[in-house]
């Protein structure tokens, strides 16, 4: 049986505001354990939420960005729930009435054509403390410094159809929220995590398949992985003729595998109700154009200026807009160098494949744009070939430095000088008797494949610095002399 | 709409209060009664009249985005039953 995959994000995203939504303590990761609480994140009776401007003015702004309807008036709704790092026994969200409505987001697919995906909804939410479950004698520990933590929950349609789209669409938003500033997109850190509903339908079948939430995945990789290893668990099960069951699952990414939560709670019922505790935030046209009005550069609007004025091709530009810190790295890159094809291809490749091997993203990459641009300027001005631009940039990559200095050391200065080429030349001719008479006995038509070795030897001979294109030259036409 | 004595006690769990067996069919009893009203009410005819998500008649006032309490840890710690290395401590929630 043929399977098709339906996948739909729900993506958590901790706003970069400086105190939390409801009160004044300081919002932000890394603090002492209860150093950034208030009586209202601790949830005393009596103290009252007090809603935060700026986490406004960022859902809005969320919201304009992917083209959504915003909503003039939202209602924040209490749901209902126990557990120790949520001490008022309810988590403040909106339901019924959320900030942001309908919009989308288009992603790029591996063949390069464009899909839409549908964004149901977004609303702001608290975030919750966390619970430490290591002994305490017996007990868990609580930290509620990230209670009252703004929350962005964006909601998808179910438009995904397999683990490459779910990826591409949680880059994508994580390029449109870290471009509009409304958050630091740390997914290390817990700024930026997603569940995915999961599940699987035979093709051509229009009812969906039960489906499993895979809760807190908090890396691109994780995603993918994620998700394929439970549309695997999925297919097992449906093909051995069983059911699949409605549930939250885990992760584990050392196990690569998803597992059924631990979970005493009775099935979802979180009865929520509007919040007697806040009114209902009105906000009128004015306000939402001005937010419209300041958004920056969006990723689809700098690949498209990517294209129109630097001259790139829709798929590098496109590559390259997918993250803020990529696209800003690019340009800075550009602006040393003046070559933006150039600056492309090293970007999407050299150090693509650098950040791949070692498995970093671009916001810890070793080389900075400014090296960078200065490598591809000694490759412009003939100062080192493509060979001994790789050398520096590996070397800068691993060491440091500066990239005149590292040329310099290394000895990997072009040579251009054809009295020094012709020299080796000579003297790899003179020492190669063998393969000169084979070269000598060729066809004429084989000789070309057969330089090879001779343009080997001499650029070990320059230590990979000589001109290619010189020595090619050279080389053939003195081999030619001899035959 | 009559309540069942098992739904008193789902929502006993939701609301994690404990209700003896004898308490629960009064309980039963009493919140029947108040559901009684709601479906007397929902006979009044409501089309065009939007639903109320607050009875004032005021919106939501904003606070600027400002950092204004210090970290009270001390103080809140002070009257907190357990707590060690500056977490609060709950009976263990997960084995």
């Amino acid at each position: 049986m043929s399977w098709e995959i339906v996948i739909g994000l729900e993506i958590h995203v901790q706003l970069a505001t400086k105190s939390k939504l409801f009160s004044g303590a300081k919002a932000g990761f890394g603090a002492a354990p209860n150093t950034q609480t208030t009586l209202v994140d601790l949830g005393m009776p009596g103290a009252l939420p007090v809603f935060n401007q700026e986490a406004l003015r960022m859902a809005v702004a969320f919201g304009t960005a992917i083209d959504a309807e915003v909503c003039k008036h939202s209602v924040f709704a209490r749901k209902n729930y126990f557990y120790p790092d949520s001490p008022k026994g309810y988590q403040t969200s909106q339901m019924d009435h959320p900030i942001v409505g309908l919009g989308h987001l288009d992603i790029q697919l591996e063949d390069r054509s464009i899909k839409r995906i549908g964004v149901t909804r977004a609303h702001l939410e608290e975030d919750a403390g966390k619970s430490l479950h290591e002994d305490y004698d017996g007990m868990t520990g609580i930290d509620l410094n990230r209670s009252s933590t703004p929350l962005l929950e964006i909601v998808s349609e179910p438009d995904m159809r397999n683990a490459k789209e779910a990826v591409a669409y949680m880059r994508k938003m994580h390029a449109i929220v870290t471009t509009i500033g409304i958050s630091d997109g740390n997914m290390a850190e817990g700024s930026m995590r997603c569940d995915a509903n999961v599940s699987i339908r035979p093709k051509g079948q229009e009812k969906l398949g039960t489906r499993a939430e895979l809760k807190n995945i908090n890396s691109f990789k994780f995603i993918e992985r994620a998700i394929n290893v439970e549309v695997e668990r999925q297919i097992d099960i449906l093909e051995d003729g069983g059911k699949i069951v409605q549930e939250t699952r885990l992760y584990d990414s050392d196990k690569n595998e998803t597992r059924p939560m631990r979970s005493k709670e009775e099935a979802n019922d979180y009865r929520y109700f509007p919040c007697p505790d806040l009114l209902p935030v009105e906000i009128d046209d004015a306000y939402i154009d001005a937010i419209r009005q300041s958004l920056p550069e969006l990723p689809d609007q700098r690949s498209a200026r990517f294209v129109s004025q630097l001259g790139l091709s829709e798929y590098d530009a496109s590559v390259l807009s997918a993250s803020r810190t990529l696209a800003d790295y690019f340009e800075a890159v550009v602006l040393v160098c003046n070559d933006a094809k150039l600056s492309a291809n090293w970007v999407t490749g050299e150090l693509s494949k650098y950040m791949n091997q070692h498995n970093v993203e671009i916001d810890q990459v070793p080389v900075t744009a400014v090296h960078l641009g200065q490598l591809i300027n000694r490759i412009m001005d003939d100062t080192i070939n493509s060979k001994g631009a790789k050398a520096v940039f590996d070397e800068l990559w691993n060491q440091a430095g500066e990239v005149d200095a590292i040329i310099e050391a290394n000895g990997l200065k072009q040579v251009s000088d054809i009295g020094a080429i012709e020299a080796m030349v000579d003297d790899v001719i003179a020492s190669s008797p063998k393969q000169v008479q084979q070269y000598a006995d060729a066809e004429v038509e084989k000789r070309g494949k057969m330089l090879g070795f001779f343009m080997g030897q001499v650029m070990k001979a320059s230590k990979g610095s000589a001109n290619p294109g010189q020595v090619n030259g050279l080389l053939k036409k003195k081999l030619d002399l001899l035959c | 709409m009559a309540l069942e004595n098992a739904d008193i006690e789902k929502i006993a769990v939701l609301a994690r209060l404990q209700v003896t067996p004898s308490e629960t069919n009064d309980y039963a009893n009493s919140i029947s009664s108040i559901l009684s009203l709601m479906d007397q009410m929902q006979l009044v005819n409501t089309d065009g009249v939007e639903p109320l998500s607050n009875p004032h008649d005021a919106t939501q006032r904003l606070r600027k985005d400002e950092v204004t309490c210090d970290n009270q840890r001390e103080a809140f710690i002070a009257i907190a039953p357990a707590t060690e290395d500056g977490l609060y401590l709950v009976p263990k929630v997960i084995d």
